[in-house]
């Protein structure tokens, strides 16, 4: 390990302590920051995984029947059917913050429409109206699922930097700054030794 | 404020989403869907859904989309085969969190 490039002095060495000292603190603190994110990630991804699976289920069947509709029915009066949708979706977005992670806060806001269905029974298939009946259903999942997914992405983001920096501090800064301390220490002991030695050979000659 | 969410797919798949009061927009091609994604991200959606197919024929917008808070795009099934590329990206984010797929 390359030793930095700094004067071998008393003061460089008091500095280079501290830095250490900070470096190591950081270092810990990184490292039980990535533990504590871990454990939570694993607990979104799971419940991620767990709603993908329900919602991936379910909504490819709702789809397809709903072009099952669109096939057996003129596309006009599908399209006229859905054009008007009798509820509107209100959402509460927000932010929240995992772990000093932002990660969005999506609530479904409760709307007071009942009324599932937007068009009349006359003109439409029932593969329609079960599509529209399990869209209906799956709407609150399907928002969660969002909301889930995107907590998922940008924590996955934050534990590599966090991963990033730990190993840094560990494998590069933390070593390279000992290894400076023993070259100070070591440089400093010599100089010492060598002006002592110095000393006696003046004493010496002196003496005779 | 972020309070619209829109749906990014083939017309015939996704039209169904209008009658639960999402917006539809039809993109049947994977520049179509870039550019909807890039025009929709200006405004003020907070989710946008788009088919599997478009999704993964765009990694490059995804994934820039993906450092933003909104709006959140997710990838969804839009017919019955569909799947796998959805849970290719959560094995993903836990291979690029963790080290190996352990869920």
């Amino acid at each position: 390990m390359a030793v930095l490039n700094v004067n071998p002095t008393r003061m460089e060495l008091k500095r280079l302590k501290n830095r250490l000292k900070t470096a190591q603190r950081g270092h810990k603190l990184l490292k039980d920051k990535t533990d504590e994110m871990i454990r939570r990630f694993i607990v979104i991804a799971r419940e991620n995984k767990r709603l993908r699976r329900e919602i991936e289920k379910e909504l490819g069947g709702a789809l397809e029947n709903f072009m099952r509709a669109r096939a057996m029915t003129a596309p006009q009066i599908i399209d006229e059917a859905v054009m008007m949708p009798s509820r509107k979706i209100s959402l509460e977005c927000g932010k929240k913050t995992v772990m000093g992670v932002a990660v969005p806060d999506i609530s479904l806001g409760d709307d007071n429409n009942s009324e599932l269905y937007p068009y009349s029974f006359l003109t439409v298939t029932d593969e329609l109206d079960n599509s529209v009946k399990t869209l209906n259903l799956l709407l609150a999942k399907l928002i969660e699922l969002a909301e889930v997914e995107k907590s998922c992405n940008l924590l996955a983001d934050e534990i590599e930097k966090n991963k990033r920096r730990v190993n840094a501090l560990e494998n590069i800064m933390i070593p390279q700054m000992e290894e400076t301390i023993k070259y100070i220490t070591m440089k400093l002991d010599e100089n010492e030794r060598a002006s002592l030695v110095r000393l006696m050979k003046v004493k010496d000659i002196i003496a005779h | 404020m972020y309070n619209r969410v829109g749906v990014i797919g083939d017309k015939d798949a996704v039209l169904a989403f209008k009658s639960v009061g999402f917006e539809v927009f039809d993109a049947s091609d994977a520049q179509g869907a870039a550019a909807l994604i890039k025009k929709l991200s200006g405004e003020d959606f907070a989710v946008l859904f788009i088919s599997e197919e478009l999704a993964a024929q765009i990694p490059d917008v995804i994934k820039k989309a993906k450092q933003r808070i909104y709006p959140v795009i997710t990838a969804i099934p839009t017919s019955k085969e569909g799947g796998g590329y959805g849970m290719a990206q959560i094995k993903k984010d836990v291979e690029k969190a963790i080290g190996a797929d352990i869920i």
